[in-house]
């Protein structure tokens, strides 16, 4: 028994069958309760549900939707809210956190410390509370008649944000649509609610400030001989930020961005909390009415675990694309 | 030219560009600095009071604070035993500055968290020492915070090395455990994994079992700490040369104690940094038990702003929410930032 016991190889299969036996044993005990109590409170199980109708209304949808569609549309509707929310804020946070990094690397004093004073109040203060604190502003704001009125043609009320679109149905040829205010109301325009406006710009600031930090690192990595090498190749600035900055600190850039999307993605759930409907919010408003909570967490994790293997997909074969080739 | 002059010629007007920014940044913070003073310092109402003073004000409403911090502070504690939450909190502070002191990290400091989370739970819980017993579902504010905080951290650390172990263990099934837990609680957003904490877990226990409210959040943020956290362990025990496990190996060690005597304490050293960085997403990601109906900081100061009167000084309370948030997290990201110094020091 003892030499048994000294042998690697048994005692490695030993301890691989003992855990196994663990995992299969609590995941069976887990699935054994569930289904007891599930009966026991005459829930039904299964995706039955996804094919039968809804019910509710969702307030704000990128396809048609009505409260007789099915469960299966408004988890679609709410999936494609999820992705319309994460797609812009990750396009908007890039946008801002590259101008915050750039700037915080900046010779002026005033401008660094500013960006600065940025990056670390946002950091250090939870997402879902900035998100209060826009939802507040966003619904505090006045009525459509006395709307702010910041740039031509965009509003701020409490109706949300109000901004020029392209109106497609006059032939192939897009028409500027410049909202206006008649009556009560905005005609024309995009008009996104206060809950997306809110959740967008949330997500937006927060993301950048930490997207800030690893541009910052990124263009720090690039050593300074890089530059004056390039100076010296008589490269004008734009050129040397173009063809030798960039190319070398996006290798550093591109792993930790692709963190901070998945992050996106990963927080844009919090619109449960201010009322805007993406999956986790549709999915919550079907477990209620039906019960079957396994199924719709079930259903959402993996959606989202879909959504963070695309993205990881997406930003690995871009990251390939700028990696160091060595021989 | 003098040393102040000298120096905005560097630095502010180092170059045309340069000077144009200066102009623009001094011309928005003009437009911006003198009303947020008037707001917060100039016509602010300071001192007890109801809404109406601050709407005499005008400005910043602290009278809000003067009026409800206790609310936000400590949720719906009962009002009268409200020093027992403010001990407990004052407990977690003290020993967490303790903790942060190099010298202190003995083995006594782990004794001395596991006596605090005690005292923690008779003061919160109360029914001992003649102290009137209050249910978790009374607790709140800062208190929950930091308990849930502290707790999920303590138990996902240990967890999260076994993970890491696992992750780099040369047992294939043991791997594909690790491998798979990991990814898949990464892979999805915390608000689930709080939502199957706080709606699935009745459904998993035997019939006639219940599990605490507070304890089904906490069980979904330590699950949920312990993946990101496996995965801060792992860069560390990567980072360490192959010719350690071999020298372990030559020495006759057997994995666990080559693993506990020579791998660990200098993988864990490694990644003190990223630890400490998961420990300040953990204490900013508890805000989240707020959507599964827990009564923490945030929950209680929008709690405390329910009021119709009190809720046009949303921003006021928040901001005094977010202050302390932030307290804490630039303590601890200052504090990792000066470790990693001083760690890198005793390297050389």
């Amino acid at each position: 028994m003892a030499s048994l016991w000294s042998n690697l190889r048994f005692r490695g299969l030993l301890y691989q069958v003992l855990v196994v036996g663990a995992v299969v044993a609590l995941g069976g005990w887990l699935v054994h309760n569930t289904l007891v109590n599930l009966a026991a409170r005459g829930i039904a199980t299964g995706l039955g549900f996804l094919g039968r109708e809804a019910g509710f209304d969702i307030s704000e949808s990128v396809i048609a939707f009505s409260p007789s569609d099915t469960y299966a549309r408004a988890l679609l509707v709410g999936l494609l809210n999820t992705l319309v929310v994460s797609g812009l804020g990750i396009v908007s946070a890039t946008v801002l956190g590259t101008l915050i990094g750039v700037a915080r690397l900046s010779g002026n004093w005033l401008v660094g410390r500013l960006s600065t004073v940025y990056i670390e109040s946002i950091r250090n203060v939870p997402l879902l509370l900035q998100l209060f604190v826009w939802y507040g502003v966003v619904t505090s704001l006045p009525v459509a008649r006395l709307a702010l009125h910041p740039l031509p043609g965009v509003f701020l009320s409490n109706r949300g944000l109000v901004i020029p679109g392209l109106d497609w149905s006059q032939g192939w040829l897009p028409i500027l649509d410049i909202p206006h205010l008649a009556g009560f109301n905005f005609v024309g325009g995009l008009t996104l609610s206060p809950e997306f406006a809110a959740l967008l710009a949330g997500l937006t600031v927060y993301t950048a400030a930490f997207i800030a930090e690893i541009v910052r690192a990124g263009i720090l990595a690039v050593p300074k001989g890089q530059t004056e090498a390039a100076l010296s190749l008589g490269l004008s600035r734009g050129q040397i930020l173009r063809l030798v900055i960039l190319p070398q600190a996006l290798r550093v850039i591109v792993p930790p961005l692709t963190s901070q999307y998945l992050n996106i993605a990963k927080n844009s759930p919090l619109a449960i909390a201010i009322g805007y409907p993406d999956l986790v919010a549709v999915s919550n408003t079907a477990i209620n009415q039906t019960g079957q909570a396994v199924e719709g967490v079930a259903l959402v994790m993996v959606v989202f675990l879909g959504i963070s293997l695309a993205l990881s997909a997406l930003m690995n074969w871009y990251n390939k694309r700028v990696a160091l080739v060595t021989r | 030219m003098s040393r102040p002059l000298s120096w905005a010629k560097a630095n502010l007007f180092g170059s045309p560009a340069s000077s144009l920014l200066t102009v623009l940044t001094l011309a928005l913070l003009w437009q911006v600095v003198p009303p947020l003073v008037d707001w917060a310092l100039i016509g602010a109402s300071w001192g007890a009071g109801d809404p109406e003073r601050c709407r005499a004000a005008g400005g910043a409403c602290w009278t809000l604070l003067t009026e409800r911090h206790r609310l936000m502070l400590f949720g719906v504690y009962p009002y009268d035993q409200h020093w027992r939450p403010a001990l407990a909190v004052a407990l977690f502070i003290a020993l967490l500055a303790i903790s942060a002191n190099r010298r202190c990290w003995k083995p006594w400091l782990g004794g001395a968290w596991a006596l605090a989370v005690m005292i923690f739970a008779a003061l919160m819980w109360g029914g001992v020492l003649g102290l009137a017993p209050v249910e978790t579902s009374q607790w709140g504010g800062l208190p929950l915070t930091l308990v849930i905080a502290v707790l999920a951290i303590a138990v996902a650390f240990p967890f999260s090395i076994l993970l890491a172990l696992g992750r780099r263990s040369g047992l294939p099934a043991i791997r594909a455990v690790s491998v798979g837990y990991i990814e898949l609680v990464r892979g999805v957003p915390l608000v689930s994994v709080l939502f199957m904490a706080s709606v699935m877990f009745p459904l998993f226990l035997p019939e006639g079992m219940t599990i605490d409210k507070v304890l089904r959040a906490l069980v979904g943020m330590t699950l949920f700490t312990a993946a990101y956290l496996a995965e801060a362990v792992r860069g560390g025990l990567q980072a360490i040369p192959r010719g350690q496990f071999e020298a372990a190996d030559a020495l006759g060690l057997g994995y666990w104690r080559s693993m506990r005597l020579i791998i660990l304490p200098q993988a864990l050293r490694l990644v003190i940094p990223p630890i400490v960085n998961q420990f300040i997403t953990c204490f900013k990601d508890t805000s989240l038990v707020t959507i599964v109906g827990l009564y923490d900081l945030l929950a209680a100061s929008k709690a405390a702003l329910n009021d119709p009167a009190w809720r046009p000084y949303f921003v006021e309370g928040y901001l005094a929410a977010a202050l302390v948030y932030f307290c804490f997290c630039f303590f601890m990201s200052r504090y990792s930032q000066w470790l990693e110094r001083d760690l890198r020091q005793g390297n050389r």
